[in-house]
Formats: C-alpha cells, sequence, structure tokens
C-alpha cells in the first residue's frame, strides 16, 4: 500500500460535514488528511486516482447482510461476501447471525472476526439475541459485546415472545448494543409471496402485510414504553412505514432501514414463478413501494441495507413453493439507490446519508464522515456509468438476483478501505 | 374463426396465457373429436408413434384416466408414472426427474403437482410439450376447456353468459381456470363463499364478489359449484362441514334462483350433502356427467394440438 493516496479533481459529498464541492482528497498512512497543508514531501510516493466527474464519498456501509460463513460456505463466506461488498462500494458490512452455528456466543464471533481480518470489507458481526435463536433465552450480551459484536438481532426468525423482546431492549441498553427486529407475525406468515392479486393469479400462499406491521407495532409499543431504542430491518410495506412516521414524531427511539428491492420491485417479479423474486418479507404491491420511496425522501427510514442473502443455484431452482427466501444484494444497491436521487426522490446528501452515515450512527461504528483524521474508508462512484449486471460479473458466490440482466446505471469505480483500494472497476 | 390463425402455444400451462381464438379453436377441434368416443370403434391413428408420460406427483384418477383415455383413442403410448410430492424430498427434485424422463424423449408430459407453477418449471427443462393436469392452487386448464366446452354445447355461446361459482374460490384451480377462461369469453363471473376462501384481488380481475347466494345465484345461466378439501382444513378456515353445508350448500331452493334453464355443474368428486344436494345434482339442470364426457374429448384436442397438428 502507498503510504499515501490522492483522489483528484471529485466531487465530495460529506454530509457529515455539509460538503459538497469539487476538489482532491488526500489519504496519508490510511485516514484522510488536509489536502492543503499535508502534501507528504516524496511527492513521487503518491499515488494518484482521477475522480474527474465522480463522486467521492464516505464509505458505504451496509448494516444487514448475510455472509453465511460458518456453515453454508458454499453459498457465501466472508471473503467472497466482503469482495462482493467492495465491488458494490461497501466498505464494511454488518453480518447476520443466521449462520450454522448461529452466532449466539464468544467463539462463533470471534472466528467470524479473525476470518474479517482478510476481507475486503470491513465486518460487523450482529450476534443473535436469544440462544440458538430459538426465542426462549437471552444470549450473553456482555460477552459478545466484549468480543465485538456492534448489534443484536435473530434475523430470519422474529422474537415471538414479547416478554423477551422485552428483556432484550433493556439489556441490551446496559451493554450499549442496537437490537434489530425481524418484524414478522409468525402465525400471519405461512405464505410464499404478498397475499394480494397476483398471489392469487399465480395460486400462491400470500402474506399479508399485516404480519409485518404488527410485529412492527409490537416494538414500537415496547420501545416507547420502556424508553429503549430498537430498530425496524427491512420493512416492506405502507403500514409500517405509517406506523415508523408517527413513532418518531411521538419521540420513539426507533429506527429503521429498507431494501433496494423494496423500492424497485413489486410482487409482480414474481410471475412467471421467479424464485429470484422470493424474499421474506416479500416484494409488495407498488402502492407501497411509493409509500417506501416516500419514507426514504422524509426521513422515516434511517437506512438502505441489502439483506444480501446468497442461495446457491440448488436452493432457487426448484418449485416456487420450495424456494429458500432471499436476493444477494450488495453488487446492485448502489445504482438501484443512485436512481432514486435521478428521479427526484432524494437529493445526493441525503442519499449518502442512507448509505453510509446513518448506519454508521445506529451501530455505532466508525465512518460515514470524510472529516481530517478519520479513517480513509471511501468510495469513489461514478454515478451516469450505464451497464447490464449480467451474471459473468457477479463477484458474489451465489447468483440469485432478479436484477440479472437489467440495464443499470451508477456503480462504484474505486473502493478504498483505510486507505486501502479493494475494488477498482477495469 | 378469425383467418390466419395459428395456434402458437407449445405447452398448455395455464387459461391465463390463451386468447379468446386459442380458447375457440381448442373447444371446435374438440367438438370434432368428440364424435371418435360415440364410435364402436373408439379409435383414430392420429397420434401413433407418439409417447405421452402421465407424471402424476399428486394422486387423481379422473384426470389422469381422462387423459390416458384420449391418449389411448388417439393411438398413443401413454406410460403412467406415480410418484409422491415427498419422494422430492428424498433427493431427486422436479428437474432431475424431468431430465430423466426427457432422456426417453417423450412427444408429452401431462404434469400433476401439489406445487404452483410446477409445469412451468418443468417446461423450462425438457423438449417435450407439457400439459398442467392441476397444479397446486394455480390452474387446472383442460376441467376449465371441458367447462367451457360443456357451457358452449348447452348454451351455444360463452359470451353473455352470468355464471356463477359457488364455495372454495381460494383452493379451487378450477376455479381459476374457470374464472379467466368465461371472463376471457366476454361472459360474468359471480362468486360466493365463505370470506376465508374468498382469495383477494378477484374485483380487480372483473369479478363480482357477492355477499349473499341470492345475488350470486340470482339469474345465473351457470351455476358451478366446487368441492371443499376436507384435506385442507389444517388453517381454521371454517367452523363445520355442518354450518357449511346451512350457509353455502346449493340446495333445490338455491338452485331455482337461478335462470329455469341454468346449468348446474360441479368439477368432481362432489361431497354430496355439503356442498352440493343431491337432488340437483341428479336433477334435469345437472351437466355433470357432460363435463366428464366432453373432458376426454378437450384432452384429445389438446394433445393433438401440442404435437403441431393443428396447423396442418
Ligand atoms: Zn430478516
Amino acid at each position: 500500500m502507498p503510504a499515501s493516496l490522492l483522489i483528484k479533481n471529485g466531487r465530495i459529498i460529506d454530509p457529515a460535514n455539509t460538503v459538497d464541492c469539487v476538489r482532491d482528497l488526500l489519504i496519508v498512512d490510511g485516514r484522510i488528511a488536509d489536502s492543503a497543508t499535508a502534501l507528504p514531501a516524496g511527492a513521487s510516493e503518491i499515488e494518484e486516482i482521477d475522480a474527474s466527474g465522480c463522486w467521492v464519498v464516505p464509505g458505504l456501509i451496509d448494516m444487514h447482510v448475510h455472509l453465511r460463513e460458518p456453515g453454508e460456505e458454499y453459498k457465501e463466506d466472508i471473503l467472497s461476501g466482503t469482495r462482493a461488498a467492495a465491488a458494490g462500494g461497501f466498505t464494511a458490512v454488518a453480518c447476520m447471525p443466521n449462520t450454522k452455528p448461529v452466532n449466539d456466543s464468544r467463539a462463533v464471533t470471534v472466528l467470524i472476526l479473525s476470518q474479517a481480518e482478510k476481507a475486503d470489507a470491513r465486518v460487523y458481526p450482529v450476534a443473535a439475541i436469544s440462544q440458538n435463536s430459538q426465542g426462549s433465552a437471552l444470549t450473553e450480551f456482555g460477552e459478545l459485546r466484549a468480543n465485538g459484536a456492534v448489534a443484536l438481532s435473530d434475523d430470519g426468525l422474529p422474537v415471538r415472545d414479547s416478554q423477551l423482546m422485552r428483556r432484550a431492549l433493556e439489556y441490551a441498553a446496559d451493554h450499549g448494543l442496537l437490537v434489530i427486529s425481524h418484524s414478522e407475525e409468525p402465525s400471519l406468515s405461512n405464505g410464499v409471496m404478498n397475499e394480494g392479486i397476483v398471489s392469487t393469479r399465480l395460486g400462491l400462499k400470500g402474506i399479508p402485510t399485516a404480519a409485518e406491521s404488527i410485529m412492527v407495532y409490537r416494538e414500537i409499543a415496547l420501545a416507547e414504553c420502556l424508553g429503549k431504542r430498537v430498530h425496524i430491518a427491512h420493512v416492506s410495506c405502507a403500514m409500517s412505514a405509517e406506523l415508523i412516521r408517527s413513532a418518531k414524531a411521538r419521540g420513539v427511539r426507533v429506527t429503521a432501514e429498507t431494501a433496494p428491492h423494496y423500492f424497485t420491485l413489486t410482487d409482480e417479479a414474481v410471475t412467471g414463478y421467479n424464485t429470484n423474486a422470493k424474499m421474506n418479507p416479500p416484494l409488495r404491491t407498488e402502492q407501497d413501494r411509493q409509500a417506501i420511496r416516500q419514507g426514504l425522501a422524509d426521513g422515516t427510514f434511517d437506512a438502505i441495507a441489502t439483506d444480501h442473502a446468497p442461495h446457491s443455484i440448488l436452493d432457487k431452482e426448484v418449485e416456487f413453493d420450495r424456494a429458500m427466501n432471499g436476493i444477494i444484494g450488495l453488487e446492485t444497491s448502489l445504482p438501484l439507490s443512485l436512481a432514486l436521487v435521478r428521479e427526484g426522490v432524494l437529493d445526493e446528501q441525503k442519499l449518502i446519508e442512507l448509505l453510509s452515515v446513518n448506519p454508521a450512527h445506529i451501530l455505532g461504528v466508525e465512518g460515514g464522515t470524510l472529516s481530517v483524521g478519520a479513517r480513509a474508508d471511501v468510495t469513489v462512484i461514478d454515478p451516469d456509468l450505464a451497464f447490464t449486471y449480467t451474471e459473468e460479473q457477479v463477484v458474489s458466490k451465489s447468483k440469485n438476483s432478479p436484477f440479472l440482466g437489467e440495464k443499470l446505471q451508477g456503480r462504484a469505480v474505486y473502493t478504498i478501505m483505510g486507505g486501502r483500494i479493494t475494488h477498482t472497476l477495469s | 374463426m378469425t383467418t390466419g390463425y395459428f395456434f402458437s402455444h407449445r405447452h398448455i400451462l395455464d387459461i391465463e396465457h390463451l386468447s379468446a381464438d386459442d380458447i375457440d379453436y381448442i373447444l371446435t377441434t374438440a367438438e370434432s373429436f368428440k364424435e371418435i368416443s360415440a364410435r364402436s370403434i373408439k379409435k383414430v391413428p392420429t397420434l401413433r408413434g407418439n409417447t405421452i408420460i402421465n407424471l402424476f406427483f399428486e394422486p387423481s384418477t379422473r384426470t389422469r384416466l381422462s387423459f390416458e383415455i384420449a391418449a389411448k383413442r388417439m393411438s398413443a403410448d401413454t406410460f403412467n408414472i406415480s410418484a409422491s410430492t415427498s419422494s422430492a424430498t428424498k433427493g431427486e427434485t422436479l428437474i432431475d426427474t424431468a431430465r430423466n424422463i426427457s432422456a426417453m424423449n417423450p412427444d408429452i408430459i401431462i404434469l400433476r403437482h401439489s406445487f404452483s407453477g410446477a409445469p412451468h418449471l418443468l417446461s423450462q427443462y425438457v423438449d417435450a410439450a407439457v400439459i398442467n393436469a392441476g397444479d397446486g392452487t394455480h390452474e387446472h386448464p383442460s376441467q376449465g376447456l371441458l367447462d367451457m366446452m360443456t357451457v358452449r354445447e348447452h348454451k351455444k355461446r360463452l359470451n353473455d353468459l352470468k355464471i356463477a361459482i359457488i364455495g372454495d374460490i381460494l383452493h379451487s384451480r378450477v376455479a381459476h381456470s374457470d374464472i379467466l377462461g368465461f371472463l376471457r369469453m366476454g361472459s360474468e363471473v359471480f362468486v360466493y363463499g365463505p370470506g376465508t376462501l374468498i382469495p383477494p384481488g378477484l374485483k380487480e380481475l372483473g369479478v363480482t364478489v357477492c355477499s349473499t347466494m341470492k345475488e350470486a345465484v340470482e339469474d345465473a345461466d351457470v351455476l358451478m359449484t366446487l368441492r371443499i378439501q376436507k384435506e385442507r382444513q389444517n388453517d381454521p378456515l371454517l367452523p363445520s362441514f355442518r354450518e357449511y353445508a346451512t350457509e353455502y350448500g346449493v340446495t333445490a331452493k338455491v338452485a331455482s334462483w337461478a335462470r329455469p334453464d341454468a346449468l348446474i355443474m360441479h368439477p368432481g368428486p362432489i361431497n354430496r350433502g355439503i356442498e352440493l344436494m343431491p337432488d340437483v345434482a341428479d336433477g334435469p339442470q345437472s351437466v355433470i356427467l357432460d363435463q366428464v364426457t366432453n373432458g376426454v374429448a378437450v384432452r384429445m384436442a389438446l394433445l393433438y394440438l401440442v404435437t403441431g397438428n393443428g396447423n396442418k
């Protein structure tokens, strides 16, 4: 790694410092330096990147991914998943605990972090709320925190027992840990896609939006009455967005994320029994999609997260009812999110807040800023670069994306983690 | 028939993707085949040398027999494979099965499967033509077509009719095919049943969802009753079959609200005394056995058309 990296002529978008201007950005020894005063003497050792026409932003952070290691490395592992992250412009990811075994102990958290030492993105482990994510007994939050867990979630499964969720919010607060809710009322959600005209047409069992919203409201009610904070994962529908909006207006300590597929696709994508459009929560209606976009515009949602969920062809090339839930998302998140700027839903600052600044704040990790002295996690984005997303380009081990074959616009041309270039678009 | 019409379907996966011209053409072809079944020697050489596989992952005596008779009356060689859906969980996937069968070069695969969309999946992996013989709660296109054939035979048209469909719309693939087919042909469809068995989105399809039996049945030209699927009662959909019979069963009184010449139909097998009372099922307006007879003719037409004969 060269000691210094100069990113020239880029449009610096740094919401944390309310900066939006064209200038150079200098990185020295893995940290952001002041390019006016800190230029080292031996200028020949400075590697230069021409960022003309590009955005230079704090490194993107995806607070909700599944890396499948340990246990299902044939789908993804920490190295392949972080390579996909870097290719998508991410310098950090938070990985959910539904591995095999579940990350409910120091041993698994430590294993993940040791694998991540060689990775192309920072990995922040999210540990399970309950032992084996079975929803009956809490995990050891203190020890998990001490060994590097940044948040808690039984993601993939809802916490059925409201009392256990209450205790988790209380005990997590003692340890400064975020609780992330996979909001799903299980008795309403034994379907395979959104309940509506499309499920009727296809003869597939539906999941009503109420399955999500009932649980979103439970989490809000608990957070409100306890005065603790909670984060709602992968919000998919209008009713949940409205609940979160009104809770925030009352001062409830709730944050929320949504995913690119919920503001891009609808349940029509399932037509033809496309298992690459099968996910949980399911793709909803156009009305829900519009509500998600509105929620991004008005600050109801704090973050865009992918819920990157790699599955091999064995898990997807089957009858729709049998197919696994989930899609990969790390490499398509940025182009799909940039469409929101082109379509006037968000401005550039707001987009970077959703993709970097806010995830860092919510997780309580470093990042989300280009302040002098900050760790040099930086993404250089060409917002106009058009490309067709093909299977050959996919960096992730799995190819389960409903966006294969789609024309997308905008992508990361350089991803820089701590001053090291982890991705260059060739 | 529109001049220059070309039957372009390689597979018969659903009614949804058949145009009014397609349906008209299939029914006209079926009508021309119906007479074969009335002959003393019920066999024509049309599909001699063709191999047809009945691949049934879900038990069905009627549909399988109907397809088999249709195939044999056209001199095709037929093979029946019954597999339980659970055998797939023992290792072999539907795609593995498809590839294996495909290696034996069949011309047509008739698939019955408990998962919606299985025929669509199969059709992507085999060279044979695939005919959906009922998939999950999606569609049962040959049954929809035989229902339309039966109505057309008696009413001489398929447009401007009031079709009343009573009962479990949610789980009935027959109802789904009938709804799409009759709407496509220009008739009106009214449905009535318990709210737990009415799927969302029917209004958007153009169906009138009724709040009383009378509203659905009054002046109907066709009164179609669906089978209550006893095997689906793990979800609390109904308090009891007894109450169902009282509230949603089609009695002689209910049938009297329809037009005097209304047809009484049922896809079978009937739960007598639950969804349909015996006096109505066996009464003069019942065309339930005509449906069965026409089933063979419709399936002969489908076998004939998917092997590319329709355009010669
Ligand atoms: Zn989840």
